[in-house]
């Protein structure tokens, strides 16, 4: 009733987000505890009078829920693919605790430096660096609204800011990389001036600043289905024993709600990491290792649309490295996508 | 010991705090992400507001004899727009001086003229002395994007000369124009009607557009009837089974894995080992499709999850074979819902930039392409390519596609959001029957 059936304004990103989250649910429960009348081996199918077209169109339906688990496997085989091949010219622990990012292609073979390296470690700082920040802006932002348009706001209000928050969520991303670029870069510079601190044109601080906001309808949604899914009557008890709202948010729904928290928390944090149109507009190029997010930063998505865009032969190590980046990006985003899942499974378990 | 309750009522301020806080950092982070967004959204305005307008210059272009040569498919329309541009201001002579002189012009305002002329459109006014064979014609021709930005006051002319886009002469040059009348500021058509250009005050979202258009039905065509199929094959044919929970722990991972990702797949997949075209909306709408997908499974499947179940069982009942019950009854039903959510996938494939520029849909296209094997460019990547741009009038341009954009997206919604509320109508028609 509450999850599925209200969409909110512009919220082709929220949405998709918001169904996944139909995921971590166990699918149907049937009335009096039976299982599904109408699917599995319930001793009232016809198996003899099945029609040739009826089993034609069963094979069809079958196919099409086949392709999610084929396009699975063809992202893992065409990137381990060429991974493979990149790692065949350059050493996996070079590739893995190098600390030099500089994927040229030698014109000259004696040229120093002529091999190129491909260290991963300056980019997986960076887009650490990036994606915290984001998480700075977005955690905060997120829980606090979800807390107070769960339990604060009149449900007038709530229905009134809550499709305009979501509308952040369906703002395409370059959009907002060309916003942190030409508005947020230039006040965070001026600012930087005014304070006395040398800020580069394209910062860090930027780019997850604008990204933290963008994130935040996911947090926001993700958070305030966990509380709303927090049973009525732990609140009540809390209540009843003479606790304040706020003590009755802080010390049980909120830890109640945790689960699906935290696993908000961290598809937002798959998110961030492969954000791919506001980095490689805001966050720079150059691969540089620091923590100071006021310089310029690049991340692995970054360099794979560096290394991509343009003609390239197929088989250098500089274009295939892009392929060892998304793999690399591919394995990070999906363990936290696992993580994400079983947790908030976890946490709709604990009221059954 | 007269109150027992003293002790409570003693932390009772520090309790009610906890709760203020509650309440007023909630509030804060609501207003806070609302001022962004109207932050943005005031900007984008601002910034995008100068595109609808153009620049042009009134040139005396003639001997009207001459035009009619140029609509047999001879004559220089470039020699005529040099001599009428000189003829402006005679005093200017030196070559360099000449040639900065017509760079306030467009540089393909003689392609505009000679276009002009072989449409036969009428180009401009006969000016009241001279009429006929040898008089001249008043034209409104496209002025720089320098002169653009002069006009629309983007140009500070206060700063020293050497840090500005103007010199103090062709500033001189543009006030003379101005006083004598031959600058005006029309709508400009060009922007939504031509493709994409380098020269700024040329540059339109047509191509783009088209292009955004192409790959968005390549991408409705094959996403959504597999992604509709695959949920009604979990919904109604295999719940329960357990490879049924392998296939939705697959689709659950997909639709958080990096739309980057799709755009390599693409790329090593599609264009490297099948050969198809780079650059193309047929390409790009597979990509596309491919990224959306997991997200129609999962809303059709909330939609078919929503269809009462006495629908199904009645169905059976009556003797409908389970393709029929899915097919006749339970799918009709929920198709609404799925739409609404196909047509949200499909915003969010509109704007999706990051896979397209794996598949090389970065390629500065100028044309207008006429079907999917053409090459083509994408609103969103149009946008990412003008951001990059360095001439100052680019960032208008930008500003306004993002508007364009932006106004589709919200089209888009609103069309789900009629569909649903049309579905929960359906819907309590159907419980009081």
């Amino acid at each position: 009733m509450h999850g599925t059936a209200k969409m909110p304004g512009i919220c082709a990103r929220s949405l998709s987000r918001r169904s996944s989250r139909a995921g971590f649910s166990f699918g149907r429960t049937f009335p009096f505890g039976q299982r599904d009348p109408v699917g599995g081996n319930d001793g009232f199918s016809l198996a003899g009078r099945v029609r040739p077209l009826e089993m034609l169109v069963r094979m069809l339906l079958l196919a099409s829920s086949l392709v999610a688990i084929l396009v699975t496997i063809g992202i893992v085989l065409s990137m381990a693919g060429e991974a493979v091949a990149f790692f065949s010219l350059v050493p996996f622990s070079d590739f893995l605790f190098g600390l030099d990012w500089s994927p040229q292609t030698a014109i000259r073979s004696d040229q120093v430096g002529a091999t190129g390296s491909f260290g991963v470690v300056p980019l997986l700082a960076g887009t650490l660096l990036v994606s915290t920040i984001a998480m700075l802006v977005a955690v905060p932002l997120g829980v606090l609204s979800a807390i107070c348009l769960a339990e604060y706001a009149a449900p007038r209000a709530r229905s009134l800011i809550k499709p305009v928050l979501e509308i952040l969520a369906g703002i395409p991303s370059v959009v907002y990389g060309f916003f942190a670029v030409l508005v947020l870069s230039p006040l965070i510079r001026a600012l930087g001036e005014e304070l006395g601190v040398r800020v580069a044109s394209e910062s860090a601080l930027a780019a997850g600043l604008v990204m933290g906001v963008m994130l935040m309808p996911l947090v926001l949604s993700l958070s305030e289905d966990a509380i709303s899914a927090v049973p009525a009557n732990l609140r009540e008890a809390s209540l009843a024993l003479g606790a304040t709202r706020g003590e009755t948010m802080a010390r049980v729904i909120v830890p109640a709600a945790m689960p699906g928290i935290a696993g908000g928390v961290l598809l937002a944090a798959s998110a961030a990491i492969g954000e791919t149109m506001i980095v490689v507009m805001a966050a720079g190029m150059g691969a540089r290792l620091t923590a100071n997010p006021l310089e310029a930063v690049t991340t692995v998505t970054v360099q794979i649309v560096a290394l991509l865009t343009g003609d390239q032969a197929f088989d250098s190590a500089k274009t295939l490295s892009a392929f060892a980046l998304g793999l690399l990006l591919f394995l990070l985003t999906l363990l936290l996508n696992v993580a994400a899942f079983r947790i908030a499974r976890q946490g709709e378990k604990q009221f059954v | 010991m007269s109150d027992p309750f003293s002790g409570v009522r003693l932390n009772l301020g520090r309790r009610h705090l906890q709760d203020r806080f509650f309440q007023w950092a909630g509030g804060s982070a609501i207003f806070l992400s609302l001022v962004f967004l109207a932050l943005l959204l005031v900007s984008l305005v601002h910034l995008g507001r100068g595109a609808i307008w153009k620049t042009e210059i009134a040139l005396d272009i003639g001997p009207v004899a001459q035009m009619a040569d140029v609509q047999q498919g001879a004559g220089n329309t470039g020699k005529m727009v040099r001599e009428a541009m000189f003829a402006l201001f005679p005093d200017v002579i030196g070559r360099a001086d000449r040639r900065r002189l017509l760079s306030l012009l467009s540089p393909d305002a003689q392609l505009e003229l000679a276009a002009a002329l072989r449409n036969g459109r009428p180009v401009g006014q006969h000016r009241a002395e001279g009429a006929g064979v040898g008089g001249k014609l008043q034209v409104w021709l496209t002025a720089s994007d320098t002169l653009d930005m002069v006009e629309k006051g983007a140009v500070d002319l206060n700063v020293p000369e050497e840090r500005r886009l103007v010199s103090d002469r062709e500033s001189g040059w543009i006030r003379q124009l101005e006083e004598n009348g031959a600058i005006r500021r029309v709508f400009n058509t060009g922007f939504f009607v031509s493709g994409d250009s380098r020269e700024p005050e040329l540059a339109g979202i047509l191509s783009a557009l088209v292009g955004s258009v192409l790959s968005l039905f390549v991408c409705f065509v094959l996403s959504v009837p597999v992604g509709v199929l695959a949920a009604i094959h979990l919904e109604e044919f295999s719940s329960g089974r357990r490879w049924a929970g392998l296939v939705e722990v697959f689709i659950n991972n997909l639709a958080a894995v990096p739309s980057i990702i799709f755009g390599l797949l693409g790329l090593s997949v599609l264009l490297g080992t099948f050969g198809l075209p780079r650059s193309t909306p047929l390409v790009g709408g597979m990509v596309l499709a491919l990224m959306s997908l997991p997200t129609i499974v999962i809303s059709s499947r909330a939609a078919l999850r929503s269809v009462p179940l006495s629908i199904r069982e009645a169905a059976l009942a009556l003797g409908a074979t389970r393709v029929q019950t899915s097919f006749h009854h339970v799918v009709p039903l929920a198709l609404p819902g799925v739409l609404t959510g196909a047509i949200l996938a499909m915003a969010r494939a509109l704007g999706e930039t990051a896979p397209l520029l794996m598949i090389g849909m970065v390629a500065f296209i100028a044309d207008v392409p006429s079907g999917p094997l053409d090459a083509a460019a994408s609103l969103p990547v149009q946008i990412f390519l003008w951001a990059d741009s360095p001439e100052r009038a680019f960032v208008e341009k930008t500003a306004a596609a993002i508007l364009v954009l932006l106004v589709l997206l919200v089209a888009m919604n609103l069309l789900a959001i009629l569909l649903r509320r049309h579905f929960e109508k359906r819907f309590k028609e159907t419980r009081g029957a």
